[in-house]
């Protein structure tokens, strides 16, 4: 079919274009024809009149008013083949690992929520061999949860080792803003761990235009869900969704939309939970999974207080330690009372004695804790430190419960615990025979 | 009637601006966008501009839309559609049955409508009323029997004046759209009328007589139901930050509220969490019936990634289906989760109408429409003496966990309860994480003023003095100071935190709640002899230990008597013993 080109330019900014042009469908795609004959892809964003609001794939740098616009009558979207896995693909959907085009069915981007009534609810547990996850926030396949970290954590690391280390059947990488050794590092830990043959990565660097980075948790879910419909467990993994929202603060901003909260558009938290919400165990089919990464510096900043009402938890890194405070799986309940008697119990005692030990970190810095409880108690923060939050060790849920019982057999006696008498009975290690904890040298 | 029509003159996200080609428009009016592929995309008329221009907000996904696609004006309001059958439902925020759906498409395909009550049930009908009576609206007509109740038959509510039965069907089986009898005005105009009827969202339904909530409402949660409780009728907030707990205290205050009938409006929030009480009730039995939890139970999902401008209409049609069970006397209970997401919708549309906008962006008119909303809540005195009651509870969900926001200020100042969730208590486990100093409620509590007040009163001294630890140390405060100390810290531990997925501690009743308040108070009430600060911390340390295997068995178990026994003769004993030194 004959599509319309259109010349008349009227306004052009950083990733925005408007036009005038007549029966043009809202979100539908447009090619941007450059004088000597480049190609650049844009989507039709809101329409007033006859003027037409595109977003520029490509960005607005470079583009003239005697570029020609030409309207392409489809909507985005994305290949779909299993011939898909083990490549890698830019935020328009363009291979970027110098292999061929393919050849695939076309799938929407960006589709409808799944019918709650499709959802199952979540009930499997994902190990993972990092205690300080297993123990106190248990995943669950189909769960979304972020890291918030710094810049400058491993949180990169973390997400990698998880989703290799993990029975997923598909992984999918999501780069939103990776700098080009963070794409780098996803491509090799992926090759190392031997599981290439079940990974496509979708990227989008620093020197991408933003429309393709804001692209690319859609492109990344859309196949996501294509996995999951066909019966396959698929990870995706996104990083960083700061990045992401980011832009998105850009893009309303050159709209001239009203900002929110700290120039946010006021839609942040539905932009969000429309790409978090994917995540689904699926009645009758496969299940998505999503694990994000959040940069931050407070978690009151915008980014993290909007994901976190979405997500289904979130763990949180400092100094390369997993925290306690902070981290939490929402859905941990659903599996923790199936996988041994104690687990939740110790998870609330362990926790309670931290939060314990916390305010005697506070009252040390006035120098008043000198009683032999408040000692016990601040020896225990550290043990559980240096044996509970490291998140790159791999310990097995049982011995990991294990260890939690030795370390409070270590510093407290048994009626200081506040756990029942049943529970101390059948696991509290007698006399220092602990299972797996190492006596520390000064003891 | 003459439908009005107009066609699309602009697009941005849910906002549509339309101009009227015929007839004319009412504001808050329903209209039918038709797309190219002639799907029907639900929206309604949110402003009426200059030159025959008005706004809409569409409630579904507008990509594919077009400048000049058809708009078709319905005259209507949103309304809800009430009768037999809402009972055990999960719906959609425009009353679309979510199972019905999931028959037809896997995802929520745009432009799909379903009757939101079944239409070919046959329901056994009884007529109250004889030809030549004379009725309203609102008047009782007959009953069929419902799940947990008989479910009262209106003359709709929206029907004014006099009108004389014409004609009564016999007692028998009809469907809700089958007509049930005739009624005539003075005029000789007859109204035929059928056992469901609609009411529009957005305007309350009046009260017969309004009277003022004060029977508390147990709610199992013992925190609230000795300090912060809700009374039949009444309204209450539970602001809080995230994963301080306020979907589990949501959850909870679903299952174990003593209320007749429960209506969830989940409003922009995680579908999971909807999933998991409409998969999960119909499993669960209602101690208090006997029946599946469900049967009480209505849910309207409008969850985050749905179309947002539907969250607004969500919350309305569960206050609405509220009201219409409180016409037929029962005492029912509407949770809100989020009030904070249907505000951000609010937001959301009046940034893409331009409007200029109030703090944090918020419209200027954000505080009217919340205290409105909560003002819907309330008990009443219907005809013939008998009392219905709705009861909201709203979830805030502030930014940044920050209680000076405008939704919450606006939400604070039209409720009677408030529940603010703290994190540092959700980060100590010590839930339900509500924060024991700051919270309030104007209701009266299932114990006695003086007794909260006692309770209240060692909760400050506690924190005082726990405060005062910090900066001295322990060695810096008497003894008797600690051992106020330690029953404060009791109490905390024994009483106000409770474990809600524990099958016996996760729900107290009324009967257990003052049972154990009495044994906390004999506690308190125990002069206690012992010196130093570790044998004090021992002392309270047991105590705890045997309280909470208590709290963990049943009434009827047999070690119940024998754990409490136990209980008291570790009160009695350690001071006992210390005497004697």
């Amino acid at each position: 079919m004959l599509r319309k080109t259109y010349e008349n330019i009227d306004s052009i900014g950083r990733a925005i274009l408007t036009i005038k042009a007549k029966d043009i469908h809202n979100k539908e795609m447009a090619e941007v024809i450059y004088p000597d004959g480049r190609k650049a892809l844009a989507q039709v964003i809101a329409l007033d009149g006859d003027q037409v609001t595109l977003q520029l794939f490509g960005g607005g740098f470079g583009v003239s008013t005697d570029c020609k616009i030409r309207f392409l009558g489809k909507p985005v979207q994305v290949g779909f083949s299993d011939d898909m896995l083990g490549r890698i693909y830019s935020g328009n959907g363009q291979p970027i690992d110098g292999g061929p085009e393919l050849l695939a069915d076309m799938v929407r981007v960006a589709g409808p929520s799944i019918n709650p009534v499709k959802r199952l609810i979540p009930k499997e547990m994902i190990r993972t061999g990092v205690p300080l996850i297993d123990v106190f926030n248990s995943l669950v396949r189909s769960q979304k949860i972020p890291i918030f970290a710094k810049a400058g954590e491993p949180y990169n690391r973390l997400l990698a080792n998880i989703a290799a280390q993990t029975d997923a059947d598909v992984i999918i990488i999501g780069g939103v803003g990776l700098k080009y050794d963070e794409y780098h590092y996803f491509r090799k830990r992926i090759e190392e761990a031997g599981s290439k043959h079940k990974t496509i990565m979708f990227i989008h660097t620093h020197r991408d235009s933003i429309v393709e980075g804001l692209m690319v948790p859609d492109l990344a879910l859309a196949v996501a869900e294509q996995f999951a419909l066909q019966g396959k467990n698929a990870f995706v993994l996104l990083s960083d969704m700061t990045q992401w929202s980011d832009y998105l603060r850009q893009l309303a901003n050159a709209q001239d939309q009203i900002p929110a909260n700290q120039g946010y558009p006021g839609d942040l938290y539905s932009q969000l939970a429309s790409r978090y919400e994917k995540a689904a165990d699926i009645d009758g089919a496969g299940s998505l999974t999503i694990l994000g990464v959040t940069t931050m510096d407070d978690v009151t900043h915008p980014v993290p207080d909007n994901t976190g009402y979405i997500t289904e938890g979130q763990l949180y890194m400092k100094d390369g330690y997993l925290e306690l405070f902070g981290s939490l799986s929402r859905l941990k309940q659903q599996v923790n009372d199936k996988t041994r008697p104690d687990h939740r119990s110790i998870m609330n005692a362990m926790a309670k004695l931290l939060s314990e030990a916390e305010e005697r970190v506070k009252a040390q810095k006035f120098g008043s804790v000198k009683d032999d409880y408040s000692l016990r108690l601040l020896e225990y923060r550290k043990t559980f430190q240096k044996e509970l939050m490291d998140p790159f060790v791999y310990v097995e849920l049982e011995d990991a419960l294990d260890l939690c019982w030795d370390i409070l057999a270590l510093h407290f006696k048994k009626e200081e615990v506040g756990l029942s008498s049943k529970l101390i009975e059948q696991y509290w290690p007698e006399e220092r025979k602990f299972k797996i904890l190492k006596e520390m040298s000064h003891e | 009637m003459q439908k009005s029509t107009g066609k699309v003159t602009s697009v941005s996200e849910s906002l549509v601006g339309a101009k009227i080609l015929e007839g004319a428009v009412m504001n808050g009016e329903v209209a039918y966008i038709v797309l190219e592929d002639e799907k029907r995309l639900k929206a309604e008329v949110i402003d009426v501009k200059e030159e025959g221009n008005v706004f809409l907000q569409v409630f579904e996904d507008t990509r594919w839309m077009k400048v000049g696609d058809a708009v078709e004006f319905t005259g209507l309001p949103l309304t809800v559609k009430l009768g037999p059958g809402i009972l055990g439902l999960v719906t959609d925020g425009l009353q679309n049955p979510l199972y019905e759906l999931g028959k037809i498409e896997w995802f929520l395909e745009r432009g799909l409508e379903v009757d939101p009550l079944d239409t070919t049930k046959k329901w056994p009908f009884t007529p109250k009323i004889s030809l030549g009576d004379k009725v309203t609206g609102g008047s009782v007509i007959g009953s069929v029997p419902e799940k947990l109740f008989e479910h009262k038959i209106f003359v709709p509510f929206s029907l004014r004046g006099e009108y004389t039965v014409e004609k009564v069907m016999n007692a028998g089986e009809y469907t809700v759209d089958d007509c049930i009898g005739v009624i005539v005005d003075d005029a000789g105009n007859t109204t035929e009328l059928t056992m469901a009827f609609e009411w529009p969202v957005k305007i309350p339904m009046p009260f017969h007589q309004r009277s003022v909530p004060e029977t508390p409402m147990p709610t199992g949660i013992r925190i609230l139901d000795a300090l912060f409780p809700i009374a039949y009728g009444g309204s209450a907030c539970n602001p809080g930050p995230f994963g301080a707990g306020k979907t589990v205290l949501q959850h909870s205050l679903a299952r174990h509220s003593q209320a007749d009938v429960v209506i969830i409006a989940a409003c922009g929030e995680r579908a999971g969490e909807a999933v998991e009480v409409f998969k999960d009730f119909p499993k669960l039995t209602d101690p208090r019936t006997g029946k599946s939890l469900m049967d009480r139970t209505y849910i309207v999902g409008n969850t985050s990634s749905m179309p947002v401008a539907a969250r607004e209409a969500s919350v309305y049609m569960a206050t609405t289906v509220g009201e219409y069970f409180r016409k037929q006397g029962l005492n029912v209970l509407m949770l809100a989760d989020s009030t904070s997401r249907w505000a951000q919708a609010l937001r959301e549309t009046s940034g893409r109408k331009e409007e200029i906008p109030g703090p944090e962006a918020f419209p200027m008119y954000i505080s009217t429409l919340i205290s409105a909303l909560y003002d819907r809540a309330g008990v009443e005195i219907l005809e013939g003496g008998l009392t219905g009651s709705l009861s909201i509870i709203g979830t805030v969900s502030p930014a940044g966990g920050n209680f000076d926001e405008p939704v919450t200020q606006a939400t604070l100042l039209s409720t009677g309860a408030f529940w603010g969730l703290s994190r540092a208590l959700s980060d100590a486990r010590k839930y339900p994480a509500i924060d024991r100093i700051d919270s309030n409620s104007k209701y009266p509590s299932l114990l006695e003023h003086e007794e909260v007040t006692y309770l209240l009163e060692l909760l400050r001294d506690g924190q005082t003095i726990a405060s005062n630890i910090i900066l001295m140390g322990e060695k810096g405060i008497t003894d008797d100071s600690y051992i106020r100390y330690q029953k404060a810290e009791l109490l905390d531990a024994v009483f106000l935190q409770q474990n809600s997925f524990h099958e016996v501690d996760g729900v107290t009743t009324p009967k257990r709640l003052r049972l154990m308040f009495n044994m906390v108070k004999d506690i308190i009430d125990t002069p206690i002899e012992i010196k130093g600060k570790q044998e004090i911390r021992s002392h309270f340390n047991f105590i705890r230990q045997a309280f909470l295997d208590w709290n963990y068995l049943k009434p009827d178990d047999k070690e119940f008597e024998k754990q409490k026994n136990k209980l008291v003769n570790l009160v009695k004993l350690r001071s006992h013993v210390e005497e004697n030194i």
